[in-house]
């Protein structure tokens, strides 16, 4: 049995079985997102003055970040519209560009932003301080109990020039910009010790799970372009209506992807 | 769009998709810009970044999305969307003040800087 409108429009509506697909999977995508993203919202408001994480992200990589998505957006659209004026060879340079795009997010998120936060950590000590820095050597996930695992007696920390629950230092203050000595910190002296991972803080686990998240959509949206763009372009000989359905439903769920991250963003990076 | 519009069409349409595209890299580079101008307070940050992402929002959605020139079932799907997604986050705000409140790890001695605390840790 032949299934209808899967390249033609369905007369009374105007669409065609796949669009009307896609629209309902990001009609559940909205919900998905805005239901963390509310959740997001209630921490965040709940938090108690002051002990919001704030500024521990790296906003000029994240701006980067958000200027490839932005990029490979218009490269989808241009893409579709080249597909529809029978220029096929266009369209797969433009393709090819988002698909690139689309790896420099993935490389950027999992192996620089992600292992930088990995390598951060917060130092609570038994008698109140509190700060963030690095630890010599830059282990990855190091916690207090590890230390007593591994029966390290102290460990060498460098602290950032600022901590986040500080006043932020004033604009040209010279020592602002400069690190405070490494200092030697005991294990007993220590009461917590986290990297910036989903476990050092509601923020953290928060950013972590959207992040992630949006991570697996771009990696998904990248797979189904580039399969369209490689293998499945034998359809474009076969069935070109169908194929450019294919491109057109595949960029809607793309620009989905980057019309989420518009929002995570400035609410994760900037606030 | 419609699979009925001419090459003209198209092209012009090329254009539009690239002014939007500048209009995006604006847009980011005045969210970004926003971070170091201090509002009086912190709920007119958070709506003016906000309103921001809101506008980019839309010029993806109905230009890169074509949702300003959508068939009208597509228009009703995305109406229930947004009345059960307007529901969501109104329950959201109702329960504001019902969240815990402190954490375990929220010192009383804040942070004894170096700056604070004349080196000493």
């Amino acid at each position: 049995m032949e299934i209808p409108f899967v390249a033609k429009a369905r007369p009374d509506t105007g669409l065609y079985n796949a669009k009307v697909g896609i629209w309902l999977f990001l009609a559940s995508e909205v919900m998905l997102f805005g239901a963390l993203f509310s959740a997001y919202i209630l921490l965040r408001v709940g938090a108690d003055p002051g002990t919001w994480p704030q500024g521990l992200l790296n906003v000029p990589i994240g701006t980067m970040n958000t200027a490839v998505l932005i990029t490979s957006s218009v490269t989808v659209v241009l893409g579709w519209s080249a597909l529809k004026l029978g220029d096929f060879r266009t369209y797969r340079k433009y393709q090819a560009v988002t698909i690139l795009c689309a790896l420099t997010f993935l490389v950027v998120k999992c192996l620089v932003e992600y292992p930088e936060k990995f390598k951060h950590y917060e130092v609570w000590k038994k008698d109140g301080t509190r700060m963030t820095g690095h630890v010599e050597g830059n282990p990855l996930f190091l916690t207090e109990a590890k230390m007593a695992k591994a029966n390290m007696a102290s460990i060498k920390f460098t602290p950032d020039h600022h901590f986040y629950f500080a006043a932020a230092p004033a604009h040209g203050a010279a020592a602002a910009d400069a690190h405070p000595p490494a200092v030697e910190i005991k294990r007993e002296e220590i009461k917590r010790l986290s990297a910036f991972t989903p476990a050092h803080s509601t923020y953290f686990g928060v950013y972590f799970t959207l992040t992630a998240l949006h991570g697996l959509h771009v990696l998904a949206g990248a797979l189904v372009i580039a399969y369209i763009w490689g293998p499945g372009a034998r359809m474009w000989k076969t069935d070109p209506e169908q194929y450019m359905n294919r491109v057109e439903v595949s960029g809607l769920f793309w620009h989905f992807v980057d019309l989420v991250w518009i929002f995570l963003f400035p609410v994760f990076y900037l606030l | 769009m419609s699979a009925t519009h001419s090459v003209e069409a198209i092209k012009k349409h090329n254009k539009l998709y690239l002014a939007i595209f500048a209009a995006l890299l604006v847009g980011t580079v005045v969210t970004v810009l926003l971070r170091s101008v201090h509002f009086p307070a912190f709920w007119i940050t958070v709506a003016v970044a906000l309103f921001v992402a809101t506008i980019k929002a839309t010029l993806v959605a109905c230009f890169f999305m074509h949702l300003i020139s959508e068939k009208k079932a597509i228009y009703a799907m995305l109406a229930a969307t947004v009345f059960f997604f307007a529901a969501m986050m109104y329950i959201m705000i109702w329960a504001r003040d019902q969240v815990p409140k402190g954490s375990e790890y929220t010192s009383d001695k804040h942070i004894p800087y170096p700056a604070a605390s004349g080196g000493a840790y």
